[in-house]
């Protein structure tokens, strides 16, 4: 196999579909936001089309490169190609990641104990009724930003969430062993049950969110801990639904009966993505949450 | 061969600009940093010098060796290339030089960045809020406290006036840099700013008292300054805050313990006697006269002088709906401002007297002609009004 | 293999996988953003050019000078290079093309696109000089780009950008790491390869957090996030803190493959290798590392503890050391070779020479309390420009000059060149010298107007302004004039030259080793 040459596509108007679909998607979105900001839902319309063509570009050129790889255009090398861009993506995914927690322990470490005193006179001259705290249970100026009640517990279901995706991780590899053993009944069936382990995590998440908003007080916009809690757990939350679905397509893939034991990037690839997901959320169960 | 003389002249023009611009950099010509008044803004003039020096030393020896070799070792003076490639002992050579360097930079560095930061035993304190696109400034020992604008005369200075400006009392050349109220501090006093901004990042920066901070909403950043000399220190916002950025300047005047001491005095009892204003009812003239100049200095940055506004960024007050409307209404825009906008809550900013000569001003200006007139006590009741709600 | 039927016309650049294609739309597309951007420029030096507002409104000048920090940075110097690398790389290590062919045609096309989303709003509502476009600055700093009417727009061109870089470093990573011909190792690929491998790195590191930093924003505006409000216990700061975290590693993403190019071509025309390979290989790696860890020498007055500025200011002076080993290497390679001065020598000559200069300017403004006079001035427009224009964009226009005759087959117009060399300059250091000196004056920057005691050196400044820009006239019509024809260029091109490109026809067929060459 790897004699063969380097496989070099014919020229695609993929990428273009591409292009054209983010633009349509950011743009709409970005139109909406500024001119229909009172009535968002209502002006989407374009930020819609632009998803679905994106979703249309992803159908035809993974379906593309999926026929080029079952056909076996690719050799060795392209494989290892693939591994790397993998790679480098989910390093991209975790410096996006990096931000946001940046972003958390520079308000935990800065700059609400400068607020609450730590940085005396902007306390006494601008903040003076302000005490820090966290979580932050009382913003600085509660009347921007009106304070949650709570938080959400750690040991309840953030503990248990931590459980399952952890355990989906195992079943993950589990599945991997069995594809690579050439055991496609275990691989069925330890495939599904990550599946069906993401999917419940992203239930209890929801859950978790609702319980939030409606008893807790508990918003995006409930200051700096609210902002922190739901732009990392919302981001990660994405991830997981970006994780499962590749999941879910390399399990209809598996029943399709794709992949060989040497030969599985694609099903590497997402459970790679999925032990990332887990990782994420360790950090986030123990900032977030925990700490 | 040409090639040779266009590169001879390259050499002649590098070898200017390097070995004269330092020099030159040096002369009085206003080339370089200004002095300053103050034992920190020497400290940092002489580190300026120090690492000028430096680079230009190095400057000097690594483009003397570069020019060298671009003189001497040429194709058309019938060399041969040297083979060599690589040398360890040369390469940490050239690495532990500049170290060196590095850390004789540091160590001065370090103590001036120490004694800039120690706010220890101030004399005074003032704290300073950076708003678009003016400076606030508060007394905190004494309580005197105003706001400081760009002059309308500094501003109308036409540049083009400079040219025959002979003395510096023509504002021509002082455009864009006189304030309508200057920051007076004593003399040898340690005064302390505490800076902040309300709306968003400005800079207060005056090069002659070494004074540069952020003021940054929300968070108030600490900085000091011992003026050693009695004079106007001018300086303006440096950090981009909006399309009133080259339009803030900051003047401070240095004077003596005892002409401080007078104008505290003198301010309180302007403030005084401002306050006693409120009750007082004035004319339509008056108010139109007072109300113009607050117009000029302030509103015009936005609506223009000509209340016809910028088309889609500021609008215009000639035939605007809430200055042909009710009065209340008004008020209330110019009192609280209109949130989301550039339009600002000036309740906070300026007098009831202030905000009722300006209202009638610009109900009775650019084609409007409500006729009505607003009175301070009109400001003051809508104020209570509104606390009370 | 090569009797594929490529589609002609249009089609051909919209639907191509060949890196030679799409490099050459990179470099079209970064010139005419150069035009773009140079010509905002002119509006700011014509506005400068003496006290008053003569053509534009503050707002408007606002805007120019955000988009044209914005437009050079994003449009013009970052695709250069990109479109050298891909040009070059493939065949400087004896790869068939890129690793990911399709991924390196939507890298490029996001661009376009991006582009017109961040200029869209200029041309949105009320009348042109009003301005809608972007006013805050290429640096963007909250509250003041939360006050701006359409920043969800601007918001969604950084997160385009951000998309096209990481899959266009990604393929680059890849590229370098997997398609090397066989005997190409790592320490014996050329340095322009190096840097670039570093340069991708940086990038799929540091773009991320720029989208982070934009995706805060726009949180903040529309969603009721407290990122930067400290009314709700966030921090204005913070944003500039994740800002620099990209931005300072950015200035290195678009230095460090111009030291790349330098590296190849001072060896061609000195005619002896690259002296000291490994310590430079080393010394971009370090400028690298170190280029994660200086951030905050941009925030240095506002106001972060004092231990924060001593740590900061001791590691932004760290990097004079690494990038003193490039420039003393250069000199030796210099050094008893047996130089000849064409026109790509002459950029790379002056490359050394005036990044230099805007490099000890660096070394200046890394020393903490003198850069609380410093920053904000004049005197950092002048640093930026001579590491940015002088540095970065003179070496990609030498690097144009090298490798023209090997992508056309025609040799350029000597004298025009010579020409365009000498005027670019001079002129460009009447331009950007003075600065330095109204920055010392005390002239702060993103000023529309100013005291007439600034006036002398703007107007100079302004002229140099006006011949470096019509000099970058010449260099368009020199391009179109070596594609169109001109005198046939050897394989070799250069007598000095090695490496692989050199060794293949010029012009460079459209498929380059469809068989590895073996590397000794
Ligand atoms: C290509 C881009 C590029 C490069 C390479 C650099 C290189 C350097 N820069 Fe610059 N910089 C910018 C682009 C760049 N910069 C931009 C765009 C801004 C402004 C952003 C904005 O606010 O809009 C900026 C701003 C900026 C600031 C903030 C100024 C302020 O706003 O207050 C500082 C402060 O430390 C700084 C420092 C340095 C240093 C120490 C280097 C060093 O890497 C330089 C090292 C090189 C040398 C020193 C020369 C070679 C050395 C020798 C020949 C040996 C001799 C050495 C010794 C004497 C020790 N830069
Ligand atoms: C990345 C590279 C880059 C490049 C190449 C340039 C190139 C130039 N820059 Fe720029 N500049 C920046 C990056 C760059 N700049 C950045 C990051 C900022 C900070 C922005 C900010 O503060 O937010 C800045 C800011 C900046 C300022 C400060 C503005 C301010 O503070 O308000 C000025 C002022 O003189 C300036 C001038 C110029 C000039 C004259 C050129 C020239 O070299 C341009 C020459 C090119 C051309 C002119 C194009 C070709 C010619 C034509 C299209 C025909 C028209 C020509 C004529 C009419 C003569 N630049
Ligand atoms: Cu205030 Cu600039
Ligand atoms: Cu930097």
């Amino acid at each position: 196999m790897s004699e063969k040459k380097y496989y070099l596509p014919e020229p695609s108007y993929w990428p273009l579909v591409g292009s054209i679909g983010l633009f349509t998607t950011v743009f709409g979105f970005a139109h909406a936001l500024e001119f229909h900001r009172d009535n968002l839902g209502g002006h989407l319309t374009m930020l819609y089309i632009g998803l679905a063509i994106l979703a249309f570009m992803m159908f035809g050129w993974f379906g593309t490169v999926i026929r080029e790889s079952e056909g076996g255009k690719y050799n060795a090398q392209v494989d290892t190609t693939f591994r790397m861009a993998m790679m480098w993506f989910i390093f991209s995914e975790v410096m996006f990641f990096a931000a946001f927690f940046g972003a958390l322990f520079y308000a935990r470490q800065l700059s609400v104990p400068w607020l609450g005193g730590a940085d005396p006179v902007t306390h006494q001259y601008l903040w003076d009724k302000f005490s820090a705290n966290w979580p932050l249970l009382h913003n600085p100026d509660p009347s921007k930003f009106a304070s949650p009640k709570g938080v959400i517990e750690p040991f309840g279901i953030p503990l248990l969430n931590t459980i399952i995706l952890l355990s989906s991780s195992v079943t993950v590899t589990i599945a991997h062993h069995a594809l690579k053993a050439n055991k496609r009944g275990a691989l069925t069936f330890w495939l599904l049950i990550t599946v069906i382990l993401g999917f419940t995590f992203l239930g209890f998440q929801a859950h978790e969110y609702y319980e939030a908003y409606t008893e807790l007080n508990l918003k995006l916009d409930s200051g700096i801990y609210g902002t922190t809690f739901f732009m990392l757990t919302g981001f990660h939350g994405l991830h997981v639904t970006i994780g499962a679905t590749m999941l879910t397509i390399m399990l209809l893939r598996v029943l399709k009966g794709h992949f060989k034991p040497d030969h599985h990037f694609a099903f590497e690839a997402a459970s790679w993505y999925w032990h990332f997901v887990d990782v994420v959320w360790l950090g986030l169960f123990i900032f977030v949450y925990w700490l | 061969m040409s090639a040779s003389k266009t590169m001879r002249s390259l050499i002649g023009l590098l070898g200017t600009v390097l070995t004269f611009a330092p020099t030159v950099a040096m002369a009085d010509y206003g080339l370089n940093m200004h002095k300053g008044v103050t034992k920190i803004s020497h400290e940092i003039y002489d580190l300026h010098m120090l690492v000028l020096w430096i680079v230009t030393i190095v400057g000097i020896l690594v483009f003397g060796v570069m020019i060298y070799s671009i003189i001497n070792h040429r194709k058309s003076k019938g060399v041969t290339p040297a083979t060599f490639h690589e040398s360890t002992t040369v390469e940490v050579i050239w690495t532990v030089i500049p170290f060196v360097i590095l850390v004789a930079i540091a160590v001065p560095a370090t103590k001036t960045l120490l004694q800039m930061s120690d706010m220890s035993h101030p004399d005074l304190n003032i704290k300073v809020t950076g708003w678009q696109w003016k400076w606030e400034y508060d007394y905190l020992d004494n309580g005197v406290h105003f706001f400081s604008n760009l002059a309308k005369s500094s501003l109308d200075a036409g540049a083009e006036q400079v040219g025959d400006a002979k003395d510096v009392d023509n504002p021509a050349i002082h455009y864009l840099r006189n304030v309508d109220h200057p920051l007076v501090v004593p003399v040898h006093k340690k005064v302390r700013l505490l800076i902040t901004g309300a709306d968003v990042i400005h800079s207060w920066w005056v090069p002659d008292l070494g004074v540069k901070h952020d003021a940054i909403p929300g968070h108030i950043n600490e900085s000091w300054f011992r003026a050693d000399k009695v004079g106007i220190y001018r300086g303006q916002c440096a950090e981009l805050c909006g399309k009133g950025h080259g339009f803030m300047p900051i003047v401070v005047k240095v004077v003596s313990e005892s002409d401080y001491k007078s104008w505290v005095a003198q301010q309180k009892k302007a403030e005084a006697a401002a306050s006693a204003d409120v009750n007082k009812t004035f004319t339509k003239a008056e108010l139109m006269a007072k109300g113009k100049k607050v117009y000029d200095t302030i509103c015009a940055a936005c609506h223009q002088v000509n209340g016809k506004g910028l088309p889609g960024v500021f609008p215009a007050l000639a035939g605007s709906k809430t200055v042909k409307g009710p009065k209340e209404e008004h008020i209330h825009t110019v009192v609280d401002g209109r949130p989301g906008t550039a339009m600002q809550a000036f309740g906070k900013q300026l007098n009831p007297v202030d905000i009722a000569s300006v209202i009638t001003y610009e109900r009775n200006s650019f084609g409007n002609n409500d006729g009505d007139i607003v009175q301070p006590s009109d400001v003051v009741a809508f104020e209570k009004n509104q606390k009370s709600k | 293999m090569s009797d594929h039927h490529h589609p002609t016309g249009i089609k051909r650049w919209l639907f191509t996988t060949n890196h030679k294609d799409i490099g050459t739309l990179y470099l079209w597309f970064s010139f005419i953003m150069l035009l773009m951007g140079g010509s905002m420029a002119m509006v700011i030096r014509a506005e400068l050019y003496e006290p008053g507002l003569q053509f534009v409104n503050p707002n408007f000048f606002n805007m120019m000078t955000t988009l044209h920090g914005l437009i050079m940075v994003f449009g013009a110097i970052m695709p250069a290079t990109v479109g050298l690398a891909n040009w070059c790389i493939p065949m400087m290590i004896g790869a068939p093309d890129m690793a990911l062919p399709r991924m390196n045609n939507w890298s490029f096309w996001i661009l376009p696109f991006a582009a017109f989303m961040l200029v869209s709003p200029m041309f949105m509502g009320g009348h042109f000089m009003a301005g809608q476009g972007p006013n805050f600055g290429w640096t963007f700093y909250e509250p003041l780009s939360g006050q701006y009417g359409k920043l969800a727009f601007f918001i969604f061109a950084i997160h385009l950008l951000g998309i096209s870089s990481i899959m266009g470093s990604i393929n680059i990573i890849a590229t370098i790491l997997n398609m090397r011909a066989p005997g190409m190792t790592l320490m014996k690929m050329p340095m322009f390869v190096w840097t670039w491998l570093i340069t991708a790195f940086l990038l799929i590191a540091v773009m991320p957090v720029l989208a982070g930093a934009v995706t805060m924003m726009l949180t903040d505006k529309y969603f009721g996030t407290s990122f930067f409000n400290a009314a709700g216990g966030g921090d204005p700061v913070l944003f500039q803190h994740v800002f620099w975290f990209f931005g300072h590693p950015e200035v290195y993403i678009m230095i460090l493959p111009a030291f790349g190019i330098v590296s190849q071509i001072i060896p061609t025309f000195s005619r002896k290798k690259l002296f000291g390979y490994a310590s430079m290989v080393y010394a971009t790696a370090a400028i690298a590392f170190l280029s994660f860890i200086v951030w905050a020498h941009h925030m240095f007055v506002v106001g972060m503890p004092v231990a924060g500025e001593l740590y900061f200011m001791y590691a932004t002076v760290m990097i004079s050391v690494p990038t003193a080993v490039k420039v003393f290497n250069w000199t030796a390679t210099m050094w008893r070779g047996a130089m000849t001065f064409e026109v790509p020598m002459l950029w790379a000559v002056a490359f050394v020479f005036l990044f230099t200069i805007g490099g000890f300017t660096g070394l200046m403004l890394g020393v903490a309390p003198a850069d609380f006079q410093y920053t904000d001035t004049y005197f950092v427009v002048a640093h930026f420009h001579y590491v940015l224009v002088t540095g970065a964009l003179f070496a990609i226009i030498g690097g144009v000059y090298y490798w023209l005759p090997k992508w056309t087959g025609h040799m350029y117009n000597e004298t025009l060149s010579k020409t365009h060399f000498w005027l670019s300059v001079i002129s460009v250091n009447v331009l950007f010298f003075p600065q330095h000196f109204l920055g010392l004056e005390g002239m702060p920057r993103r000023i529309p107007d100013y005291s007439p005691m600034f006036a002398d050196w703007n107007r100079i400044s302004s002229l140099g302004a006006f011949v470096f820009g019509a000099s970058q006239l010449l260099f368009l019509y020199i391009v179109i004039k070596t594609i169109r024809g001109g005198e046939k260029a050897s394989s070799q091109v250069w007598e000095g030259a090695e490496g692989l490109e050199w060794t293949v026809p010029s012009p460079a067929p459209y498929h380059t080793f469809e068989t590895a060459p073996e590397v000794k």
